[in-house]
């Protein structure tokens, strides 16, 4: 698997490391199946399982698995005590010394049953504990000791209770912001930001936000989490990211599934400020799509919509070419390609190789006859010897090689064709000709 | 079910037992009888973690898939949601909970975020009025997922995009805890090293959280002797190229998702003789990929026109030791046979599977596209004609292949040039719109947000001094016999495996020109052990070195780095972590707008 190009063959050939060849023979995966044969061969009595292999459902799954368990659990309503999985957890004794461990032991002094603290999203000041949470009330304890930004970042992150609410000044509440910051905690950053936000008048918490960087990513990322869209625009504005406004607002119409509604949209987009090059392509889809609902207007004819696309030469002739192929319309896969020079001569011309072109035609089902006078276009000799004889053009094939002087690859070929046909005949006749100079 | 995880240079299952214990834990919290309603993404991730048995002992009678409306009646204490903190989820269990018949005795409601809980998804919830139902809401932490014996994932999908896109760095903080959690478990790694704004970021975080548990001092001896953080953007030519090794092009080819492949039925029918005319599957065939088969850690790694051989051997081998039964002639002998059979057969249905897989892959890498495919990104890699508009890619997008496979080229081809001339690069994007549809001005904007596609500003291109000096590109790579990390890219060096490689020798002092060039800065920290903690390493023993990716690795990057592990003179065996296994298709994918649209 390796850059090979004309000039490397040598190299392949002398090579001892082999490349991906394209022959039929290969020698490893010819023996690979072989041997795979061969243990096929071998009768084993599948049936009688082990217990030391694992049982694996037909999807896979190992029987037991959490996935392969929920179809199951929660397709048979079989009482518990009836259920048997089979027992396949069959882990070799562990070493012991992990056992002990728990992630949250490491990290919490005891651990502590959940105390809810979203409860001091409401407005009322007066600090909740949820009641219907049971836990200890000795664990409530060192709860009201200390208020600093300090402790109260660190217990929204242990996930105890807390109050935000005695933050009243701005001054405090940036205190705040900055110490959430400070722990790259965004879950405890996010819950800051919402009290701000609430609590904040939106140009002060514009303000504020444009010198943090990081609590402005978060903001932003908050917004767009719940769908707040004008605000993000609001924002985008404010911060001078016009841009990115402009393309924020634009991904909007992916949303909306009604084409007329969705061409007033991208219509209302075209002011933006989009960057120069994003404002031709969106001023583009917003044509296309205009023209696509009035699709049998008179606008919408191949040569005009390629103009006005600026589409270019070769992505016009692939499209038309795949386009009319698939028609079976091989006239006008002709004009698709005939110029007329100034004697009014018609030649055929391609913006690209002529043996991309056989290649389209190939795969939509071309007559012989349409396929061979492409062959014969294609200027590379050895490309086009290829292509025919893939194709069984024998005319071509016998041609290029008159023309190529290789006596020899002639009387090779000649094996090929069907004895004392036309083909047969005129390679007969070409080998005994002795006006041609063969090279060999 | 997880032995192979300890068969590493670091027993990985201390990390499992951890994970399971904390797991246990929770489930007592809810005392009585319970139903598991799962968020059904979940299942995968924690499949490698626990069995269904381990959650059955816990009384966990009943498992549903979390969907919209009424949970399936079970006769149940409790109700468990295990769930992502997402939003739309709350609004499915909202209604989960609301829809509960009034009728039947109430059943306890609980949640246990994975991996971690959000004040964000508790606010939906109280909006929603049933935050106050539920008795526990809990989190469980499940940073970095053991994979197998040298590797750990997050696998978290969109930490890339987070990181580099939208500049979200919660995913960071996650990775350092995660790695907090693995110290706390493996001792303190005393040296970290870095490349990339996102590593100085972990870096600073952990040395941080560790001030703030200056009072318990950690008492483990370290496993590791060095961390190396890696930022994905320091490297953002490997994952797109296409992977050569065995697990990489399964992984290319049919995508592996949490150990997991689906692959096409047709060639694993197993036909027993007298059952020739049964019906042929049509549902995918599963399969488990990792170290606990024998033949598969044999094989993953090794470029895949090395697999073939190697098979083949193997299945000599095989059949040598079935043939064994004719020599048994005492009982003794017969007997000692039959207690290999299960092991001999496992073998021989591994050996069978992998030669179909092995089958299946070489149909698409002797194909002319696959072959063109290559030709093309070598040239890319190795320089050849990166500044014009390709014509190979011209072609591939007026046949209208699939987006994403344009998109890998372009990249590349703008990464091995510094940037496209504007003019260039002004081409394929007129060229994509047209094709695959304008709405991808906004993924084409994204990718240049990233740096994967840029516009030239300067005439220097400095990718072939990079590749020059760091010889990202070698000529003779060997993939039957490799001697080098470049044969799991056919002759191109994973450039963040030789970042690595050069950091355990001769050391990164030596390649301070190519560093400055790479994006974001190189740090080496150190990180004080108690005395008594030292390691006293005895002659000849190995460094110990964890590799963390941040922002996603690959298949064949992995398998370069195992490579280095075995080199018999390196000096260094290598873990790897990461916050995504990923190729480059789910890579561009996830930095996509709207990806479900016309992908393929």
């Amino acid at each position: 698997m390796s850059r090979a190009k004309p000039e490397d063959d040598e190299y392949w050939n002398s090579s001892k490391f082999s490349a991906f060849t394209f022959d039929d023979e290969d020698d490893e995966f010819t023996k690979m199946k072989e041997s795979k044969r061969a243990v096929n061969s071998i009768l084993v009595d599948d049936d009688d399982d082990d217990d030391d292999v694992e049982k694996v459902s037909w999807s896979g799954e190992p029987i037991g698995s959490i996935s392969w368990s929920v179809k199951e659990t929660a397709s048979s309503f079989r009482s518990s005590g009836e259920q048997s999985f089979p027992k396949i957890d069959t882990a070799p004794s562990l070493p012991k010394q992990g056992s002990g461990y728990s992630l949250s032991s490491l990290f919490k002094a005891k651990s502590k049953p959940f105390q809810s603290f979203s409860e001091s999203f409401t407005d009322t000041s007066t600090r909740a504990y949820a009641p219907e949470l049971r836990k200890p009330k000795s664990e409530c304890k060192d709860y009201m000791s200390d208020w600093s930004p300090e402790e109260t970042v660190r217990r929204m992150r242990k996930g105890r209770a807390y109050s935000l609410e005695r933050f009243h000044s701005l001054q405090d509440k940036l205190l705040l912001l900055d110490e959430a910051v400070s722990l790259h905690d965004g879950n405890v950053i996010t819950a800051v930001l919402i009290y701000l936000k609430r609590s904040l008048s939106k140009e002060i918490l514009f303000r504020e936000l444009m010198v943090r960087e990081v609590a402005l990513r978060h903001y932003v990322h908050y917004l767009k989490e719940m769908g707040e869209q004008k605000l993000l625009v609001e924002l985008m504005k404010a911060l001078g990211r016009t841009e990115d406004m402009a393309l924020m607002q634009y991904k909007e119409h992916l949303n909306i599934k009604d084409e007329g509604r969705r061409r007033d949209f991208l219509k209302s987009c075209l002011s933006l400020p989009f960057s120069q090059d994003d404002a031709m392509h969106v001023q583009d889809h917003y044509t296309l799509l205009e023209r696509q609902i009035i699709i049998e207007g008179t606008f919408s004819s191949p040569a005009n919509i390629r103009k006005t696309f600026r589409i270019s030469e070769k992505q016009y002739i692939l499209t038309a070419l795949g386009a009319r192929a698939k028609l079976k319309s091989w006239f006008d896969v002709d004009s698709l390609f005939n110029t007329k020079n100034w004697l009014g001569y018609t030649k055929k011309r391609s913006p690209i190789g002529f043996h991309r072109v056989v290649d389209i035609l190939q795969k939509n089902n071309a007559p012989a006859q349409v396929l061979q006078e492409y062959v014969n276009l294609i200027d590379d000799p050895e490309l086009r010897l290829s292509l025919a004889q893939k194709y069984k053009c024998h005319d071509i094939v016998i041609d290029t090689y008159k023309d190529l002087k290789d006596r020899q690859q002639l009387i090779v070929y000649q094996g090929k064709v069907e004895r004392g046909s036309h083909e047969d005949r005129k390679i007969e006749e070409l080998i005994n000709n002795m006006q041609i100079r063969w090279k060999n | 079910m997880a032995a192979h995880l300890s068969y590493g240079r670091v027993n990985l299952n201390i990390l499992r037992e951890a994970a399971r214990k904390e797991l246990r834990e929770f489930l007592d919290k809810c005392a009585g009888s319970k139903a598991i309603v799962w968020d059904e993404y979940l299942t995968g991730p924690f499949g490698l973690i626990a069995q269904y048995s381990l959650l059955k002992e816990h009384e966990v009678e009943k498992m549903f898939t979390l969907k919209a409306g009424r949970v399936p009646s079970a006769d149940v204490k409790n109700i468990i949601f295990f769930v992502r903190p997402r939003l739309e989820l709350m609004d499915i269990i909202a209604e989960n909970v609301m829809s509960e018949d009034k009728l039947q005795p109430p059943r306890e409601f609980h949640i246990l975020f994975v991996p971690r809980r959000s004040l964000l998804c508790e606010q939906r919830l109280k909006e929603q009025g049933v935050l106050n139902s539920f008795t526990n809401i809990d989190e469980y932490i499940l940073d970095l997922i053991p994979y197998d014996g040298d590797l750990l994932s997050m696998e978290s999908e969109s930490a890339f995009r987070e990181c580099y896109l939208e500049n979200d760095q919660t995913s960071l903080y996650h990775t350092a805890k995660g790695l907090m959690t693995l110290q706390a478990l493996y001792g303190t790694i005393p040296q970290i090293f870095g490349k990339g704004e996102c590593a100085r970021h972990v870096a600073n975080m952990m040395l941080r959280m560790k001030r703030e548990f200056a009072g318990s001092q950690n008492q483990i001896l370290p496993v590791f002797d060095t961390l190396l953080l890696l930022d994905r953007n320091v490297d953002l030519l490997t994952p797109l190229a296409t992977q050569l090794t065995y697990e990489g092009l399964i992984d290319e080819i049919y995508g592996i998702t949490n150990g997991y492949v689906k692959l096409p039925p047709e060639k694993f029918a197993q036909k027993k003789p007298g059952e020739g005319g049964k019906d042929l599957p049509t549902e995918p065939k599963k399969l488990q990929l990792n170290s606990a088969e024998e033949l598969y850690a044999e094989i993953r790694d090794k470029n895949f026109n090395a697999v073939g051989a190697a098979l083949s051997k193997k299945a000599k081998i095989i059949s040598a030791a079935f043939e064994e039964r004719h020599n048994a002639k005492t009982v003794g002998e017969i007997k000692q046979f039959v207690s290999q059979l299960p092991h001999m057969q496992a073998a021989r249905n591994s050996l069978a599977n992998h030669t179909s897989i092995a089958e299946l892959i070489k149909d698409i890498t002797t194909s002319e596209d696959f072959f063109e495919n290559l030709t093309v990104e070598q040239e890319f890699m190795t320089g050849v004609d990166t500044d014009k508009v390709n014509t190979y890619i011209e072609d591939s997008i007026a046949q209208k292949d699939p987006l994403i496979k344009i998109l890998r080229l372009v990249c590349m081809q703008s990464v091995c040039n510094n940037g496209l001339k504007q003019k260039v690069l002004d081409h394929y994007k007129r060229e994509i719109l047209q094709t695959y549809g304008y709405e991808h001005l906004l993924t084409l904007n994204n990718l240049e947000k990233v740096g994967l596609l840029k516009p030239q500003l300067t005439t220097r291109n400095n990718y072939p001094t990079i590749r020059k000096t760091l010889k990202l590109w070698m000529e003779d790579a060997n993939e039957q016999n490799p001697n080098d990390i470049s044969y799991v890219y056919s002759g191109y060096a994973p450039l963040s495996v030789r970042l690595t490689q050069l950091l355990a020798r001769p050391g990164w002092r030596s390649i301070e020109e190519v560093l400055k060039m790479l994006p974001g800065p190189h740090f080496e920290e150190r990180q004080q052990l108690p005395t008594g903690l030292h390691k006293k390493r005895q002659q000849g023993e190995n460094r110990t070195t964890l590799v963390f990716f941040l922002g996603g690795v690959t298949y064949a990057e992995i398998a370069a780095l195992r490579f280095l592990s075995q080199m018999e003179d390196g000096g260094t065996e290598y873990v790897i972590a990461t916050t995504k296994l990923l190729n480059g298709t789910s890579w561009i994918k996830s930095l996509m707008d709207r990806p479900e649209a016309q992908i393929l």
